[in-house]
């Protein structure tokens, strides 16, 4: 029992009263909300949680601009809170699937993904996470994804402005992929854009897109929000995905959704009694494989998860961590925003900055489309000039790797090695450079070496022989490489239509 | 056709299929060795015909759906040795090869506890370090010293001239009689290689020649279940006991095995190894040549001291220039060569040592089909143990026993046996919660004493069960179908004299230059024309391709000498 306060300590008795609405299952709020739930104005609120922040009992979620809990202040008797790597102040959030995560992850080996901890992998080494995919299914958290939700009369005409691909063709039901850019025609992100009502779409990301979508809504009927916190999210990839999510989730005909489809369903199986969670599910991944994103409300994210796993038992599904993502997206040929290429949002040098072709992503920017959307000036004298530089993918046969390592007398040494980010330079052979290579591994599946590197246009021509660095023993050599096709890996069964395909597809 | 050889030309889809005929080049035998010959030789540009005397290809590489819903891989199970040559020059993966690699080797000992071994070395350490903390260190060290082991058996094993590899990759166009008529260059490279070696090294290696495991393993560690469960490498397919010398030897085969260049990495094929022949068919056929099945060759044509062709068990005949069979030198240098063809009366000599080639069976296969997992007492949940080796070995005794068993011609009552469960490694080999359970069995001798495999069959299936549910209790009534496949049921299926799995033991009196023969090594016949692919040749036994890829680029060589002198 809390003792009976002295007279005189209002200010203190309404602080503790406001730092006791947090807890480990409700770790942030929002000012409006704290001061309405304790019947203050929100001006006093404030004050009241600036004291409390200048304490070290509780942060600022710099993206929602809520208050966060912050549990280790509480316990040092009003000390400043541990402080992790110096810097951070805010302790590693948690997606909604944490706990399920926490319990198979063995490796205890955490990454940070835009402040959440995710588990690497969750064996101590990866391969059997990556195969998985490829050979079973696997379980991915995707829930630290930004996720913005557009509402509203002007929605559609919104992203239309915004996005470079053309929002009026996107019917309710579908999932669109898309870049942004900026007025320079540099681009911003790439994201999913999904419309689940004419006038409500959610957009994913994997960077913070709310204040740029709220500057561009100025004057329209759009509600932008962000929603990041409020929905769990996971990736099921993998041939045996279907099988899985039949199992898993009612109400939705899994067979004749096709690629980038979206459909509403609940937790459970066919034959199951009641009314499960709902669900709603779009056929897209990250990994080039036959596979179905789950986005729930964060409170039916453990259902959903236990719902997956059990149905996935018979099937070889395991939960995957980022490393295998990793690979498998390199794989799939997909670039991924600050590893292979820098967003202008945030580009130091102005040479930095890419527009949407020179990332690979030319193909999601429609000049034919008739909005006037940001960054089309810029694009239509792109078209007109060619894009500078292209990114591209890079191959280096087995042979090539066999006479590298032949050097040092060893057989090549590239198998279980994570995909490497670190940026390394590309040649014209025995000469001199002319792009980076961004991201780069050996994949067991094609038994090549593969990346994705940007190049001068010039070079980007399919056949065409270059050469980068590699680390070989404590050496690095120049390997042999061929400009090949993106994606590496391209199976029938990730976009077929699934009543034709079957499980195996 | 000596033009060809420089253009890699391949029609897509194979030839039509012609009855009788001339070839440039007849294959007997569909088994992965002759199918990997197949490719190369049609990759060169030769007319290649393959005849299978059974129904379907793969030979010892063999799926099937015995049971309905349940796969079986129905003789081999694991893929380790398959030369990663083969797999890049022949795009196997593009044709389906697909491996997914086992995660782990698990050793069930009888009072309930177990050796593990897992991909991650601290991992292992620390299992192993249960039983011996000395034997933990050790084992890092061992692994290290076998890596190089089997990396002086890669670098003899490849003993073929850079320039045959060349011409067959089409980059030697001009002069082809410039091509080395000896392995001269490679042979010497190697032995220069040889002698630099440390001399620690080149004691190991000589060891390993001629030593038992047993021996061998003695000299690194001190607990008994660990060094029985590193001797099964050496036991696999081999009248041999890991106390019989010579015993090292297959342990060092089996070394020089690698996924991608990392030894001692095993993989399985998706859908059973009988993909792996399908992979090496497709590509084959990609490259035009023509696969018939149900086939039998009886009989390689001669005439003026040269193979000419083959005639088949149906009487039809078939003409080539060049006939190469993958079938044991039973069958290739017994059956189907008249010994009055061979020139010079070498004919004789050859078909007497021939009918000496060690090459009795001595291991058999049992294929479960089971209605869930397994529980292993020392480990009854699932979990990455079920993904990978699981061996019955618990000590040197025990399988000495076994052995002991089979010396007097009867099978091992309590067997040693070499798990792993496809469907764990691949969902599409069973149906989602059964399962398949492939044990690889020691020892079943081809010949059992006072009585026939067609009287014992059941009960040796019975045996297997029996052991299993000592280590997994209640397997017995899991399970829903078995398959029990003794060394008589290897050689009628997979057509194997004798059913010896490698065709042939692997000793030293029946390896490199003496395999199969003296007078038939390096993949050459006394019968000019007629050449050998399969496990019997040099590189041995096992799902590699080795002797298949190396006794095209033999024939190769020698069709390109023939032609320059006949120009
Ligand atoms: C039970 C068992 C388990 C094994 N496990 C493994 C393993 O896990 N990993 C591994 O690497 N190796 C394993 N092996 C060994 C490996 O499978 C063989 O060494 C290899 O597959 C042999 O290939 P091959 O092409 O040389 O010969 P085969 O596969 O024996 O092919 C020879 C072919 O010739 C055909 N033939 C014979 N006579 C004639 C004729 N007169 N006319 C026409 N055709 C004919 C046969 O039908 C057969 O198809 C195993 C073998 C067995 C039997």
């Amino acid at each position: 029992m809390m003792r009976r306060a002295p007279q005189g300590t209002q200010a203190i008795q309404r602080a503790l009263s406001l730092y006791r609405s947090f807890s480990a299952q409700q770790p942030e709020h929002r000012l409006t909300d704290l001061a309405a739930e304790h019947g203050l104005h929100p001006s006093t609120a404030h004050r009241l949680l600036g004291a409390l922040e200048a304490g070290g009992l509780v942060g600022r979620n710099r993206d929602t601009q809520g208050y966060v809990w912050l549990p280790e202040g509480g316990v040092s008797g009003g000390e400043r809170p541990a402080r992790r790597n110096g810097m951070r102040l805010l302790a590693p959030l948690v997606t909604p699937f944490h706990r399920r995560t926490e319990a198979l992850c063995e490796s205890g080996a955490w990454r940070d993904w835009s402040g959440y901890a995710c588990a690497l992998s969750h064996d101590p080494l990866p391969d059997h996470e990556y195969w998985a995919v490829r050979n079973t299914a696997a379980l991915f958290d995707v829930s630290p994804l930004f996720k913005v939700e557009i509402v509203g009369p002007d929605s559609e005409r919104l992203l239309d402005r915004v996005m470079t691909r053309d929002f009026t063709k996107c019917r309710v039901g579908r999932v669109i992929y898309t870049s942004w850019c900026n007025e320079d025609g540099h681009l911003l992100q790439d994201g999913n854009v999904q419309r689940l009502e004419p006038e409500r779409f959610l957009v994913s990301a994997a960077e913070p897109c709310l204040r740029w979508f709220g500057d561009c809504a100025v004057g329209m009927d759009a509600l932008v929000r962000d929603v990041s916190a409020d929905l769990g999210v996971l990736a099921l990839q993998g041939p045996r995905a279907r099988a899985i999510a039949e199992a898993a989730i009612r109400g939705v005909d899994f067979a004749g959704m096709r690629y980038f489809d979206l459909a509403g369903g609940e937790l459970g199986d066919q034959a199951g009694a009641g009314r499960g969670a709902p669900v709603t599910v779009t056929r897209t991944g990250y990994t080039g494989d036959l596979g179905y994103e789950f986005w729930v409300a964060s409170e039916d994210a453990e259902a959903l998860w236990d719902s997956l796993t059990v149905a996935g038992a018979g099937h070889g599904l395991r939960p995957a961590g980022l490393l295998a993502l990793d690979m498998v997206r390199v794989e799939a040929g997909l670039v991924l925003i600050d590893v292979d290429y820098v967003s202008a949002a945030h580009a130091e040098l102005e040479a930095l900055k890419v527009t949407p072709a020179e990332a690979g992503l030319g193909f999601t920017v429609k000049l034919d489309k008739e909005a006037d959307f940001v960054g089309r000036r810029a694009l239509e004298l792109e078209r007109e000039r060619g894009p500078a530089w292209a990114m591209v993918g890079l191959e280096v046969d087995w042979f090539e790797l066999e006479r590298l390592w032949s050097g040092i007398d060893l057989r090549p040494q590239v198998v279980g090695e994570p995909a490497s980010r670190e940026p390394t330079p590309v040649f014209v052979p025995g000469g001199s450079q002319v792009g980076q290579c961004t991201t780069r591994f050996f994949s067991p599946l094609l038994k090549k070496y593969i990346a994705l590197a940007t190049v001068q246009a010039d070079v980007a021509v399919l056949g065409t022989a270059l050469e980068f660095e590699v680390a070989v023993g404590y050496g690095r050599r120049r390997a042999r490489a061929r400009v090949a096709k993106r994606p590496f890996f391209l199976p029938d069964r990730k976009m077929a239509d699934g009543s034709a395909a079957g499980a195996a597809g | 056709m000596t033009e060809g050889v420089t253009e890699a030309a391949g029609t897509p889809g194979g030839a039509p299929e012609r009855r009788g005929g001339h070839f440039d080049a007849i294959v007997v035998g569909a088994g992965h060795n002759g199918l990997v010959s197949a490719a190369y030789l049609a990759r060169a540009g030769l007319d290649v015909v393959v005849l299978e005397r059974a129904p379907v290809i793969g030979g010892a590489t063999l799926s099937e759906e015995a049971f309905p819903g349940f796969r079986y891989s129905v003789f081999s199970y694991l893929v380790s040795l398959l030369r990663p040559e083969v797999i890049h020059e022949l795009d196997l993966v593009k044709h389906g090869l697909f491996l997914v690699p086992t995660a782990s080797t698990l050793n069930p000992l009888p009072n309930g506890d177990c050796l593990f071994r897992e991909s991650d070395p601290w991992r292992t350490y620390h299992h192993i370090a249960r039983h011996s903390r000395r034997d933990a260190e050790a084992l890092s060290e061992y692994k290290l010293e076998m890596r190089r082991m089997g990396h002086l058996m890669f670098k003899l094993q490849r003993a073929a001239p850079d320039e045959l590899a060349a011409a067959v990759a089409g980059h030697v166009d001009e002069n082809p009689g410039q091509i080395s008529s000896e392995l001269s260059a490679e042979v010497a490279d190697i032995s220069r290689y040889f002698l630099d070696l440390p001399k620690q090294r080149r004691r190991s290696f000589l060891q390993m020649l001629t030593m038992s495991s047993a021996d061998f393993l003695d000299q690194w560690f001190e607990c008994d279940a660990l060094k029985a469960a590193l001797s099964s490498s050496s036991i696999i397919g081999s009248f041999l006991s890991p106390r019989t010398p010579g015993s090292a030897y297959v342990l060092l085969h089996h070394y020089m095995g690698e996924v991608d260049g990392v030894y001692r990495e095993w993989g399985f094929q998706k859908g059973g190894t009988g993909g792996v022949a399908a992979a090496i068919a497709s590509a084959a056929r990609g490259y035009g040549a023509e696969i018939r099945t149900d086939c039998p060759v009886a009989r390689v044509l001669a005439r003026g001291g040269r193979a000419r062709g083959v005639a088949l068990a149906n009487g039809d005949e078939l003409t080539a220039d060049v006939v190469v069979s993958s079938a044991a030198p039973q069958v290739s240098l017994g059956r189907l060569l008249d010994a009055d063809d061979v020139p010079g009366g070498a004919g004789k000599g050859l078909r007497d040592r021939v009918a000496r080639w060690q090459s009795a069976g001595c291991a058999g296969k049992v294929n479960l089909a089971l209605d869930g997992l397994p529980r292993f007492e020392c480990m009854p949940e699932p979990g990455p143990h079920l993904a990978g080796g699981i061996t019955i070995a618990p000590s040197l005794d025990y399988v000495e026993r076994a052995f002991d068993d089979a010396k007097y011609g009867g099978f091992s009552e309590r067997p040693f046996i070499d798990m792993i469960i496809p469907s764990v490694l691949d969902p599409d080999m069973a149906p989602p919660g059964k399962c398949v359970l492939s044990c690889f069995v020691q020892y079943a001798p081809y010949e059992l004493a006072g009585t026939t495999w067609d009287e014992q069959r059941d009960a040796f299936g019975d045996a297997v069960v029996r052991t299993l549910a000592e280590y997994a209790p209640g397997i017995e009534d899991q399970v829903l179908h078995r398959q029990v496949l003794a060394p008589p049921d290897i050689e009628s299926i997979a057509g194997i004299s004798g059913g010896n799995i490698f065709h042939g033991e692997l000793r030293l009196s029946q390896l490199f230059l003496l395999r199969p023969d003296p007078a038939a090594a390096a993949f050459r016949t006394p019968l000019p024309g007629y050449y050998l692919c399969g496990s019997s040749t040099q590189f041995g036994g096992g799902i590699s391709g080795g002797p298949g890829r190396l006794a095209a680029l033999r024939i190769l060589d020698d069709l390109l000498r023939r032609g320059a002198e006949a120009r």
